[in-house]
């Protein structure tokens, strides 16, 4: 399985963070999905919740796919930053799964509070535990359902753990509004940089 | 392709306007022509008709071939015809030559109806605005309230955007491909040489070559090779000719040595055959002309505030004449104003060129987006 294709049934399964992002987004809200694949998110957000949506997307197949699923789509690539994009222009801006796999990450997430006036990121958390076990006994770089892909063929160059994230906010005068963990579709409480398979995070600049 | 995509023999008409039409110059034209050529039927509610609007050198004739063993389609004839992806099965789409063209359309080699002569050099100058004033006049002469889309290349998307800008009530959708909100300084020198080049040709006389029974062949010559260039990308040429000797020798003189020159000169010979340099001197200044946003102080958004149209903007990497970046400025106009717009940016090697080349990817998007076209 190359990339693409490892990273289209990625989205698929990842409909579980689709349901809790839907959460936190308004009615009727203008939303920029960066990365936004075949769309699948923006066409759910637009039937719950009539969001006015555009996606961003690099890869020419997904690209074609969100158009033919009627995705107004801009072919870009985020490294390149959003200049195409107005200050404050989008309601939310999101970014789903994505976050580990971009190199000027921390540009690009200074980008997307630039444009939105909140700001959705999601990203598998290096600190859980199986990742942990894999790398401390195992000895090797996790691999997993989430994190499919060997250190030699991984688009992830940006891993980080939820501790790590949080404290890049805080250095960044990032606020985070709300921080939900999930592991298997269920919300984690305790522990959870170690029993969380998945962060997600509301922000804001402050 | 295979033989029943494509939309068989067609003719060209004329269609003529009494009514005066106002140039952006203040200049008057009391009466014109424009030739035309129509592919697929136009449905009960006229909701389904698509508008091509043609690039610097482009005609009617769009689509199909004039008779049997005719060697060239029309110029889009790999985008449009039935199964298609601009499909003939769904819209009916309407090619024509524009004002001031030499194709059949009132030009400067059509008759001036008050001296009963060719028009010649005294043809006024033509702006994209106008071009779009008349096509909206062909509209009207065709029963059509509101096109489906308008779609050009080039200087056809420019068209394809005043149209968006001008009669946003008449028109659903704008595919822009190619282009550009208004051309760089780099862009408007190379139509100056090229102009240049024409003028001043020995047989040019101020335009007035015919009534000298002489053509300025050798400036239009020029000015093709030196457009040509510009077309295409550096790799392109490098894959096609490299420096590839057309005798496998060098001759230390300076006729053709190079197959890139070899090319240059046949394209040149063989447009100077056939194009009028008044129409090339015209069409380039409606190039360098159109700026939609210099009535709003350089605010492209502000000149888009009164659009509704639907867009797709597509680019091509590889084109450095119309690059990328120009049409993202277009792209953020449009997002500024929340409209619907969809934008690609084509990975090809062909440089300007690419936007008539059938590229399966570029022809998919296409596809993709007349598709969902509702008519």
């Amino acid at each position: 399985m190359g990339n693409l294709e490892k990273n289209i049934a990625l989205n698929a399964e990842n409909r579980a963070d689709f349901e809790l992002i839907a959460k936190w987004i308004s009615p009727n809200a203008k939303v920029l999905d960066l990365g936004c694949g075949d769309g699948a998110l923006l066409t759910k957000l637009r039937k719950t919740h009539n969001v006015r949506a555009y996606g961003v997307e690099k890869d020419d197949a997904n690209w074609l796919k969100a158009m033919n699923n009627g995705i107004d789509v801009i072919q870009m690539d985020l490294e390149s930053g959003l200049s195409g994009f107005e200050a404050q222009s989008f309601d939310v801006v999101i970014l789903s799964q994505t976050l580990q796999a971009v190199l000027n990450t921390e540009a690009i997430v200074k980008e997307m509070l630039r444009v939105g006036r909140e700001v959705i990121v999601t990203f598998p958390n290096f600190g859980y535990w199986r990742y942990r076990f894999q790398l401390a006994l195992a000895g090797h770089m996790p691999v997993s359902d989430t994190l499919p892909y060997q250190w030699y063929d991984t688009p992830n160059v940006h891993l980080c753990t939820i501790q790590d994230f949080d404290e890049f906010c805080r250095k960044s005068d990032i606020v985070i509004q709300e921080r939900l963990v999930l592991n298997d579709k269920e919300a984690v409480h305790f522990m959870p940089n170690i029993m969380g398979a998945l962060a997600m995070y509301r922000l804001r600049a402050k | 392709m295979s033989e029943n995509s494509y939309v068989g023999i067609v003719a060209p008409q004329i269609a003529h306007f009494n009514e005066p039409l106002t140039l952006k110059s203040g200049q008057v034209l009391p009466q014109f022509n424009l030739i035309y050529e129509t592919y697929g039927e136009l449905n009960a509610d006229k909701s389904n008709a698509v508008m091509i609007c043609h690039a610097l050198s482009g005609h009617h004739h769009v689509a199909g071939k004039h008779h049997e063993d005719d060697k060239n389609p029309g110029w889009w004839d790999n985008l449009i015809g039935p199964g298609k992806p601009l499909d003939t099965n769904k819209f009916f789409v309407i090619g024509l030559n524009n004002l001031g063209g030499c194709h059949g359309s009132s030009g400067p080699l059509s008759t001036n109806p008050d001296t009963d002569r060719p028009w010649g050099a005294t043809f006024p100058i033509v702006t994209v605005e106008d071009w779009v004033n008349s096509q909206a006049r062909l509209a009207d002469f065709l029963g059509i309230k509101q096109l489906a889309a308008v779609l050009g290349g080039s200087l056809g998307g420019m068209q394809a955007l005043q149209w968006a800008i001008a009669y946003p009530e008449r028109m659903r959708h704008a595919l822009v491909i190619a282009s550009a909100p208004n051309l760089t300084a780099q862009n408007i020198a190379f139509n100056e040489v090229a102009r240049q080049a024409i003028i001043t040709d020995p047989e040019f006389y101020e335009g007035d070559y015919f009534n000298h029974g002489v053509l300025p062949r050798r400036g239009l010559r020029i000015a093709r090779m030196l457009g040509h260039i510009t077309y295409l990308s550096d790799d392109a040429m490098g894959a096609k000719f490299g420096r590839k000797l057309r005798d496998g020798i060098i001759k230390y003189g300076f006729d053709v040595e190079f197959e890139m020159e070899s090319y240059l000169r046949y394209q040149g010979d063989k447009f100077a055959g056939e194009f009028d340099a008044n129409t090339y001197l015209r069409m380039t200044r409606a190039l360098d002309y159109f700026d939609p946003a210099f009535e709003y102080g350089g605010d492209l958004s502000l000149a888009l505030a009164k659009v509704t149209a639907d867009f797709l903007v597509v680019s091509f990497t590889s084109d450095w004449r119309f690059s990328p970046a120009r049409s993202r400025e277009i792209v953020k106009a449009l997002l500024d104003n929340e409209l619907s717009v969809s934008y690609a940016e084509v990975t090809a090697a062909h440089g300007h060129d690419a936007f008539l080349m059938p590229d399966a990817h570029y022809h998919n998007i296409m596809r993709a987006y007349f598709a969902k076209t509702e008519v």
